[in-house]
């Protein structure tokens, strides 16, 4: 575990990430206002392409704002977001979306479901090939004996599998998950988080992903955003996760560095989580 | 689930018996009342004359007073309404002339007019309900306009169709069309609205191109509620085309019932009446088929 310095402008973001990978996203004070209280200011973040960022915070704290700012459905009150150079106005297709509750449509079946996706992205494509890349990304999170299912005859885990496989049918710049498995059981959850990993690792994606669950983030996430209550909200610290990547849901609370990180996790959302010093940064 | 079918079909068929029981025993008694008039003292011929104008048999026409032909101005007997029947039934598209036309011909002519100031209806009341339900503008700004207009009955429109378009068929094809818009436009509008706003975020962020949004998104989802509308729709325009062919005259079902009155020939407004249930059960049935195509589980 590692807490990074909290980025400040662009200028310092870039410095003090010296890793790898080069920035997709970067994130420049951003706020949103309900009447005159901010729910959030000053959010600034990066992402580096092909990391995996999850973002955690208390209800109220505008995690999912931020998000759908991201994903272009919502207008911030202040501030940039910026994807590979250009600035976010509106939706698009180099960002897929899986949200809180699977968002399918009901009177398609699975394959229709994620051909209309994959039709949105290609319009050209023929029936057939349309179809392959269906069946690919089904079979991706092992839905395939599902394809011509409705989703009512499928299972929530189900479901929030189909959502994921449309998402990354479309093969986004990056990917925005809202909390997507709030509403699984403990077991399911765990299955679909292993195949998420899989996924990732395969396509070598870049994600960002909202969720409660602190064993979750420490299980998918390279680097951990914490922010604090509401309203005033601000990104309080950036964890990073120094635990190697090939890490395995089974294995993981054997790692020494597990239990360090999973308390000062906790720890944030129980006692430091309240705001509200302006710009906190710990060095 | 068999059982009970059977147990309500049963008693569907006891109900039937008692209804047919009553009609029976109702119309017994008419006729034996009639029968006590042949027997009253002889008439002057100013009362025969009389008698006759009011539709009542006189003692001329005693021999022949068990036949259909006099008493058919009385409620018909069961064994009369099933000669009626059988005698519509086996001919139901003959035309000879204005006034004789067979049962099947003047149905046609009356589902001919709904269809078309149906099809009509639903071809204003279906894309005008996109756009209020999509525009809280112009769903503020026509709601007004709607709400004075629904509530009128469509027959009071015909003074004023047939003032203006001046061709009695076309005025009975606007008033279908008025009393069928409103249901619809109002579904279609409520379906349209109430889309979850997911599903459209799903489409925002697939950059669905709005045509294609509109087509492939909002109409699937908004269809059981455009049928259900489509569905009352087709219910008040049975039920209003009657009306308006009595008033219009000349052709079709309800244009029947009245002629069929001033001929005094009961049996004939029965059988039209039945056949007016038959035909409305028939279209509601097959727009209960479609709502149910169109209905999604979630």
């Amino acid at each position: 575990m590692r807490i990074d310095p909290l980025e400040q402008g662009a200028a310092a973001a870039v410095d003090t990430m010296p890793d790898r990978s080069p920035v997709l996203v970067r994130v420049e004070g951003l706020a949103k206002r309900y009447g005159g209280t901010p729910i959030f200011e000053d959010v600034n973040f990066t992402l580096r392409q092909g990391e995996f960022v999850c973002i955690v915070g208390h209800s109220g704290c505008g995690k999912t704002t931020i998000l759908n700012t991201l994903a272009g459905l919502e207008r911030a009150s202040d501030g940039h977001v910026i994807v590979d150079g250009r600035e976010v106005v509106a939706p698009g297709l180099d960002r897929g979306v899986v949200f809180q509750g699977h968002a399918l449509m009901p009177w398609l079946t699975v394959r229709q479901n994620i051909a209309f996706a994959v039709r949105s992205k290609w319009p050209d494509w023929s029936k057939a090939k349309i179809d392959e890349q269906v069946c690919k990304y089904v079979a991706l999170v092992s839905l395939t004996p599902a394809l011509d299912k409705k989703p009512s005859q499928l299972s929530g885990g189900m479901k929030q599998r189909v959502g994921i496989a449309r998402a990354f049918a479309i093969e986004p710049r990056m990917l925005l998950l809202d909390e997507p498995f709030g509403a699984l059981d403990a077991l399911t959850r765990g299955t679909i988080q292993d195949e998420l990993l899989k996924i990732c690792a395969a396509t070598r994606q870049t994600v960002f992903m909202i969720t409660h669950d602190v064993d979750e983030a420490i299980l998918l996430a390279d680097r951990v955003m914490l922010m604090s209550n509401g309203p005033n909200a601000r990104v309080a610290e950036i964890v990073v996760n120094t635990m190697a990547r090939s890490r395995q849901r089974a294995t993981l609370h054997h790692d020494p560095q597990y239990y360090p990180m999973r308390n000062h996790l906790m720890d944030f959302l129980v006692e430091r989580s309240h705001p509200v010093t302006p710009a906190r940064s710990i060095p | 689930m068999t059982s009970l079918n059977a147990r309500a079909a049963l008693l569907s068929l006891l109900l039937f018996g008692l209804l047919l029981g009553i009609w029976h025993l109702a119309t017994m008694n008419a006729g034996a009342a009639s029968l006590a008039t042949v027997a009253a003292p002889a008439m002057t011929p100013e009362q025969i004359e009389y008698a006759r104008l009011m539709g009542k048999p006189v003692p001329a026409d005693a021999g022949a007073s068990t036949s259909p032909v006099t008493t058919k101005s009385g409620f018909p007997t069961l064994a009369q309404m099933g000669a009626t029947v059988v005698h519509h039934l086996a001919d139901p598209f003959y035309d000879k002339g204005p006034n004789d036309k067979g049962i099947g011909l003047q149905l046609a002519y009356s589902l001919g007019r709904v269809a078309l100031g149906y099809v009509l209806a639903a071809l204003v009341a279906i894309p005008l309900g996109f756009a209020i339900g999509m525009s809280p503008l112009i769903h503020r700004a026509l709601d007004p306009f709607i709400q004075v207009l629904k509530p009128i009955s469509p027959l009071a429109w015909m003074p004023l169709a047939l003032y203006t378009i001046k061709d009695s068929a076309a005025s009975g094809i606007f008033v279908i069309f008025i009393c069928s818009v409103w249901p619809m436009l109002i579904n279609t509008a409520f379906g349209v609205a109430g889309v979850r706003k997911e599903w459209l975020n799903v489409a925002r962020t697939l950059e669905v191109r709005p045509l294609r949004r509109a087509l492939e998104v909002i109409l699937p989802a908004a269809a059981p509620t455009i049928l259900t509308g489509m569905r009352i729709s087709m219910g008040i325009a049975w039920l209003v085309i009657v009306a308006a062919e009595m008033l219009v005259g000349g052709t079709g079902i309800g244009y029947f019932v009245w002629n069929e009155w001033n001929n005094l020939s009961l049996p004939n407004v029965v059988f039209a009446i039945l056949v007016i249930g038959l035909v409305g059960m028939t279209l509601d049935g097959l727009f209960a088929r479609a709502q149910k195509a169109v209905t999604y589980a979630d």
